[in-house]
């Protein structure tokens, strides 16, 4: 069976401009949620852009839902939807006119145009919202009607870019409820771009990191997780003078190779022995007197394994959204 | 599944009109601002009537042919702006990824343009006659003169929207504001060709198109039907407007970098 989306060696290069995607190869099946996960700048959205046919690439091929983009572009984008960054809507315009818009220029029945406009904002839970102009939406209510649009045509692949950037927890739930049940529901591959470590979690079937334009990793979020091997544990010693004996005490128990430390104050070690040594670490902490105001346990997250392949954390890369790539 | 040209027309004129009407910000200084200047001029420049072979004893009525133009300059900004915003804030590429063509997507922008070129051509005809201008060419010159008011608009709105696709943002576009008056000003825009006195002056004006327009409409209200005039008139607009729509097209084929 083909994949919805297979790529090889994919290169774009921009004019004066950075080697924004460097040799990327990856292979979306039917029906599969792919999260893209990097930091700002990594190379998401211009992946995206070459994926959904906005721009050629420099070398290398891709293939959506069969059709190479660089050659069959109106084949690719007869088949693909796209919400891009930062909602791209007019405000002057009401939620039902723009879905008026995106139907007739996707070549709907004038009949069928009102009716698939108004499922499609009663699925997203902007009915009562349609009449009202975009300008004076809320950031989720401009997401869930972006992604409205991208779904007129009924898409059998769909690329959302940063979907979640800047939604409030409510809005962000919502908008994963509903990408899992066009996956789930209607069998629409997502290619999805994320920044955030549990929305890839949640969402993806499979992730790929990527950082500086290739990919570091790709896997099943828990393969890539096991991929990291035991879990951590993070103290902070009561008295701040005892930090070398409590450093002493967990070096027992692991190693401090690549744990992220919550602050400087804390001492973190991998557990050799897996989450069964937590006691034993508990017992010898006791045992030489040293008291800790903070413990933590931490399976082993995303974050973890970008900083086993990057030796960077991508928490607190910051939210802003990865600049949108320019025309070649 | 694709959308004919007329439905993929439509629909995208049919936003560029509301988004137009929805903005107060563009309709009423456009509307406003050329009425107040003719309203000073006119009283100002009255005695201009006195020279020698003037054809007209109303500066007004002479006069009244400006506001058209002036108008049509604004569309210029307004038009273009309105394309460069969707090129910043990525409302192109949600077009771009539809199955609209370039040629739709030029054309259905210049709705908003043409629909408030003949709006504001209406008014400036009705407040023209309230304040005592002439109108030669009658009730039947009336479908006429909106008929190149919207050729005006079409000409200037093509040059907006030109201008948005090669620059890309709305400030440059803005910028073209000044310059294109600078083409009203070195035209017979308040003198006809034939008395200005410096020579100069007088060859800028006569390769200068924009008086070609201005003199198109102004026959109807001095003179009544002048077929050279009206040929002009209608001729320089449309060929202004159909070279700025190919290059546009051109240019869009360039900045959408779709494959």
């Amino acid at each position: 069976m083909p994949a919805a989306i297979e790529v090889n060696d994919l290169v774009k290069v921009f004019k004066k401009g950075p080697r924004a995607v460097d040799g990327i190869d990856l292979r979306v099946e039917e029906g599969e949620i792919y999260g893209f996960l990097g930091p700002n700048g990594a190379g998401k959205s211009t992946t995206v852009h070459v994926l959904t046919t906005l721009i050629p690439p420099t070398s290398g091929r891709a293939k959506v839902a069969g059709y190479d983009v660089a050659d069959h572009g109106a084949d690719v984008r007869e088949h693909i939807g796209a919400a891009l960054q930062e909602a791209a809507l007019d405000p002057y315009l009401t939620g039902r006119e723009h879905m008026r818009l995106q139907t007739a220029l996707q070549g709907l029945a004038r009949d069928e145009r009102r009716v698939r406009g108004d499922e499609l904002l009663d699925r997203v839970g902007l009915i009562d919202a349609a009449d009202r102009k975009v300008g004076g939406y809320s950031g989720g209510m401009k997401r869930r009607l972006d992604l409205a649009l991208a779904l007129v045509h009924r898409p059998r692949i769909l690329f959302l870019d940063e979907p979640t950037t800047g939604l409030d927890p409510q809005s962000r739930s919502a908008l994963w409820d509903e990408v899992e049940r066009l996956a789930s529901g209607e069998g629409v591959t997502v290619f999805l771009t994320t920044q955030y470590l549990e929305e890839a979690d949640r969402l993806a079937d499979r992730v790929g990191i990527i950082d500086d334009g290739k990919i570091v990793a790709e896997g099943t979020p828990s393969a890539l997780k096991a991929e990291i091997g035991e879990p951590s544990v993070e103290a902070v010693a009561a008295d701040p003078d005892d930090r070398e004996r409590l450093a002493g005490v967990l070096a027992r128990f692991g190693d401090d190779g690549d744990c992220p430390q919550g602050t400087p104050d804390a001492v973190a070690v991998r557990l050799a022995g897996g989450e069964s040594n937590l006691a034993d670490v508990v017992r010898a902490l006791d045992s030489e007197g040293v008291a800790v105001e903070y413990l933590q346990l931490h399976a082993p997250s995303l974050d973890d394994v970008f900083l086993a392949k990057t030796g960077r954390s991508l928490e607190g890369e910051g939210e802003a959204a990865e600049p949108a790539p320019q025309p070649a | 599944m694709n959308a004919s040209f007329a439905v993929q027309v439509g629909a995208l004129a049919r936003r560029s009109v509301f988004r137009t009407i929805r903005q107060p910000a563009q309709v009423v200084p456009s509307l406003i601002f050329p009425l107040i200047l003719i309203s000073i001029n006119s009283a100002g420049l009255q005695k201009v009537t006195e020279i020698p072979g003037f054809p007209t004893d109303s500066f007004l009525t002479f006069a009244l042919a400006i506001p058209f133009i002036q108008a049509g300059i604004f569309s210029v900004a307004n038009g273009g702006s309105d394309l460069a915003r969707d090129i910043e804030t990525g409302f192109l590429d949600r077009l771009a990824l539809t199955p609209m063509s370039g040629v739709s997507l030029v054309t259905g922008q210049l709705a908003g343009v043409l629909a408030l070129g003949i709006f504001q051509g209406a008014i400036y005809l009705l407040v023209g006659l309230a304040m005592g201008a002439h109108f030669e060419a009658g009730l039947a010159g009336v479908p006429v003169l909106l008929a190149l008011a919207l050729c005006v608009s079409f000409a200037f709105g093509c040059i907006g929207i030109f201008a948005a696709l090669r620059l890309g943002t709305g400030e440059a576009v803005q910028g073209l504001f000044p310059v294109l008056f600078v083409f009203l000003f070195l035209s017979s825009m308040n003198l006809p060709r034939n008395l200005i006195e410096q020579d100069w002056f007088q060859t800028i004006a006569t390769y200068n198109p924009v008086s070609y327009l201005i003199e198109g409409i102004r026959s109807l209200f001095i003179t009544g039907f002048d077929g050279e005039a009206l040929a002009l008139g209608f001729g320089f607009s449309i060929i202004i407007g159909l070279a700025f729509l190919a290059a546009s097209v051109a240019s869009l084929r360039t900045r959408l970098t779709r494959t």
